[in-house]
This record gives structure tokens, sequence and C-alpha cells, in this order.
């Protein structure tokens, strides 16, 4: 039920925005869809909907997490773009294994973007039941399953073992 | 003044979205170019759409540009995720630049 409630009022709050100036014919027809949404796909979205309680995560969240994630964003967008413009295109390219050790669906979901969106790596695949990343590496620095885990993962996994674990 | 730092930020998207695009014509195999894909466009549309936040203000155009944002960070390094998945087990081969395959020694015989 509760979860219920957060979707329905994110639904609504996403149907304003799409919707702006409102006034209360928008208003109401984004009642009836964002309860029809809430009502078809209840559990689906927000399974633990008691995180969403905490300041401390919501703290560490917008202070530690986002800043990061955008300066790592920034780094490897210049990282490609130094690749691509440069004359004898310097790649080194290799799929390594990583360990994780983030349990949670969003955890999870959110360390696979932000590896994906952050200098030289991508993820290809997660395995869930041996906590295992298969990160696809621009400029493979070591081979091994540890260094790798060192230089890739350990940007983030504290950060997010906080907010979500 | 901050119709400028508009202008500033959409030059900037501009400029990673040239990169990117670049990079998929000169990477040699479908995973080197999805990464130039997805960081260089994910970034440089970024950049554009606030920076028509900034030149439009709130408006509609520029809270539908903000939700933009979001969106396309939530879901660019899903897609890329899927296609590189994909592309791997249909058995496309990494360039022959690579010097390791981890995913393949270890899902060999499955399938």
């Amino acid at each position: 039920m509760k979860s219920r409630i957060i979707l329905f009022v994110l639904a609504f709050l996403a149907w304003c925005f799409l919707n702006w100036v409102p006034d209360w014919q928008h208003l109401t027809t984004g009642f009836f869809v964002a309860f029809f949404v809430a009502l078809i796909t209840g559990d689906l979205f927000v399974t633990r909907p008691l995180l969403l309680k905490h300041p401390y995560r919501w703290w560490c969240f917008i202070v530690c997490y986002l800043p990061r994630f955008l300066w790592e964003c920034i780094k490897a967008n210049i990282d490609v773009a130094y690749r691509v413009a440069h004359p004898k295109l310097p790649i080194n390219p290799g799929i390594v294994k990583v360990k994780t050790s983030l349990k949670t669906d969003t955890g999870l979901t959110f360390l696979a973007n932000s590896i994906t969106l952050t200098p030289g790596t991508m993820s290809v695949d997660i395995d869930r039941d041996n906590g295992v990343l298969y990160i696809h590496w621009i400029n493979v620095k070591d081979k091994e399953t540890e260094a790798a885990t060192k230089i890739i993962v350990e940007r983030f996994e504290k950060i997010l073992a906080k907010i979500f674990e | 003044m901050i119709d400028i730092i508009g202008l500033i930020f959409i030059c900037i998207g501009l400029a990673f979205d040239f990169f990117g695009c670049l990079g998929l014509v000169r990477l040699p195999d479908v995973y080197n170019r999805l990464q130039a894909a997805t960081k260089s466009v994910t970034l440089g549309t970024c950049s554009i759409l606030f920076g028509t936040f900034l030149v439009v203000g709130f408006t509609a155009a520029g809270l539908k540009s903000l939700m933009c944002i979001v969106f396309l960070l939530l879901t660019a390094p899903v897609a890329a995720h899927a296609v590189a998945r994909g592309a791997h087990r249909a058995g496309v081969k990494l360039a022959k630049e690579s010097i390791v395959d981890r995913y393949a020694e270890d899902k060999e015989g499955e399938i």
C-alpha cells in the first residue's frame, strides 16, 4: 500500500511537470491517470518504501553521490574525446570481471549505471548469485579480478552501500 | 547574462555530441562504439537540455527539458547494457586489439 502511494505521488508529479502550467482540468485528468498507474503497477516499482524515510540516506545521495557521479561523468567525456580525437586511437580494450558486495536490486542497478557512465568502463552483465559484474574496459590496466575491482568498483561501492543497503 | 551561460552549455553539449559521433565512426567494434555513444551522447545531450532550460526558464519547455535529463540519465546506461549483453550473447566478437575476455571464458559451455 505504501509503495502504491509513493508511486502515485511520483506519477502525479511527472504528469504536472509534463503539463505545465497546471489548471484544474489537467490536474483532474492527472489524478485519475496517476491513480490508474499506481493501481496496476503498484508493487513493481518501489519495493522497499521504508528506505525513503531515512534523511541520512537522502543526505548521502545528494551530498556524496551526486557530485561524485557528475565529476566522474565529466572526466569520462573528456577521456572519450581524447581517445577519439587522437590520431593513433590509443585503446586497449577487453572484458574484465569484478566482484561487488552489494546485494539489493536498486544498489546493483545504480552501481552498474554509474560504472557505465564513468571513465572507460561499461557494464556488460551481472551475475547476482556470485556478486560478479563483467565490465568492458576501453583501456585495461589490470586483468586480475582483485586489482580491477579496486580500480573500478571501489569509487562507488562504499557510498552506494551507505545509501541502499 | 543567463542567456549567455545557457548558450555556453549548449555549445559544450554540441562539442561532446560531436566527439561521441566521431567515436561511433572511428572505434573498431560494438562495445567500444557503445562506450563512446553512451558517455558522450548522454552528457552532451543533458548539457544541451540544461542550456535550453537556462535560456527559456521555468516555462513548459524548460520543465520538460529538466524531466528529459532525469529520464536520459536513468535509461541510457540501461540501454547500453542491454545492447552490449545482447551482442555478446549473439556471438559478436571483440575487436582484434582486445587483450582479455573474461565473460567468454566464464560463459563457455552455457547457452
